[in-house]
């Protein structure tokens, strides 16, 4: 399965490539990664139709923000869920991510517990 | 006044003498009770000024607070992210550290084992110890947040008794749940007849349970220094003052010395040990109370007791 990170802070790539080490490592997940939505719908693009099947993004982020991507990625591929990923754990946001078609919303710092779950969850039901 | 002849007899000049000098005093009188009104108006329009002067010294000092919170939101965010991954790779070092011993594990024993299990030992206490105080400066920076954002809830009538009850009741068994755990006796003195309150019951709460956890942490040291014949007790009472109503939250613990009660209620000022307290708990205290158009005073008798005075008023806008 494969999963899609988007965040502006290039040493998330490192956090989760560390965190999902043994999903990675026994091919359970491939995880991509990219640092602005536009160079995420870049990658999403140029596949065609997609193999990511989940996308986690960061709400702030300089250019395109993580609710716009969100948009965007509703839009021309709905098969792929999307979550947020924020360290403004404030309503406002969580409100407009849920209304525009997030599947969850994820407070930074993360818990990767919970992340783990998620992804499971995918799994299991994949 | 008719035309004075030339000849006027003496009882006649007289008595216009004496008329003359009871016009006199008449507008002397008259003259004196205006330069006194005069004055009373100077002095309603000096207060006015004065007045003035203080809202516009008030306006200021509100909007240099204002614009100080929203620097220490923008700060505190910024470093929020940074702490993330400080505590975040520390934590899955530990993880990895745990793994590479398990796998050492499987290795027959040799000296070399043997010294860089040592070693690791001593770089997972190292990391025990990034994550523990990147957590602490974790706390500080919500505290931070908190302080410059203030709470999300809004206001709403609040049965303040059971607020009370409830917050104290909790900040009681975490106390119990927590390290060095003190035996109090609580006695809450509710007045029932209190009708419901305005207020951010989220936001309120918060200063039931710093003010609760204060008392708690201070009456641990006073057990810590005279040790059994000492009884902690935690008062918390509500009176109706009329238009107002008074919470009072009281210790009998060591007592504030009068020379850091004034500082008590500044941010980051703290008496607890390097690592215990934020400094931020009782700045943010007041601040609640503020936003709700309250007061919080501070009484204290060194050895004696702590109490700290809330009014609020019974209807805010």
């Amino acid at each position: 399965m494969k999963i899609l990170i988007v965040d502006d802070e290039q040493d998330v790539e490192t956090l989760f490539v560390q965190k999902f080490r043994k999903e990675i490592k026994s091919k359970v997940l491939e995880v991509m990664f990219a640092f602005s939505g536009e160079e995420a719908l870049r990658l999403l693009g140029a596949e065609g139709s997609p193999e990511v099947v989940y996308v986690f993004s960061d709400i702030n982020m300089p250019g395109m923000t993580g609710l716009e991507l969100l948009e965007k990625i509703k839009s021309r591929f709905s098969h792929i869920q999307v979550s947020m990923i924020s360290a403004y754990g404030d309503r406002d946001n969580y409100e407009k991510a849920i209304k525009s078609g997030a599947k969850g919303f994820f407070s930074k710092p993360v818990d990767f517990e919970s992340l783990k779950q998620e992804i499971a969850e995918l799994l299991t039901n994949k | 006044m008719k035309p004075e002849k030339e000849t006027m007899s003496t009882s006649e000049l007289i008595s216009k003498i004496t008329e003359l000098e009871e016009h006199i005093g008449r507008l002397t009188k008259q003259a004196k009770s205006d330069v006194s009104k005069l004055k009373d108006e100077q002095n309603r329009a000096d207060e006015a000024v004065n007045d003035l002067k203080l809202i516009q010294q008030k306006l200021l000092q509100q909007e240099k607070l204002a614009s100080l919170g929203q620097l220490t939101a923008g700060i505190a965010h910024e470093i929020k992210n940074p702490l993330n991954f400080v505590n975040n790779f520390s934590e899955l070092s530990m993880d990895f550290i745990q793994e590479i011993e398990e796998e050492l594990d499987k290795l027959n024993d040799s000296p070399e084992k043997e010294n860089i299990l040592e070693l690791l030992s001593d770089v997972k206490s190292n990391l025990h110890k990034i994550k523990h105080h990147g957590s602490r400066a974790d706390s500080i920076v919500k505290s931070m947040l908190m302080h410059s954002r203030g709470g999300t809830g809004t206001m709403a009538p609040t049965n303040l008794n059971d607020l009370i009850r409830e917050y104290v009741n909790l900040a009681f068994h975490g106390m119990r749940a927590n390290k060095n755990p003190i035996n109090v006796d609580i006695r809450l003195e509710l007045d029932e007849s209190l009708p419901k309150i305005n207020l951010n019951a989220e936001d309120f709460s918060r200063v039931i349970l710093n003010l609760s956890k204060n008392a708690f942490d201070a009456m641990r040291d006073k057990i810590a220094a005279k040790g059994d014949t000492y009884k902690s007790i935690l008062a918390v009472q509500t009176q109706d003052l009329g238009d107002k109503v008074l919470i009072v939250v009281e210790d009998n613990g060591p007592g504030v010395p009068d020379e850091i009660r004034d500082k008590l209620l500044m941010p980051f000022f703290t008496t607890k040990k390097r690592t215990e307290g934020t400094g931020l708990g009782l700045s943010i205290t007041h601040e609640i109370i503020k936003t709700h158009e309250g007061t919080l005073e501070i009484e204290s008798e060194m050895d004696q007791y702590t109490r700290f005075k809330i009014t609020l008023p019974k209807s805010t806008t």
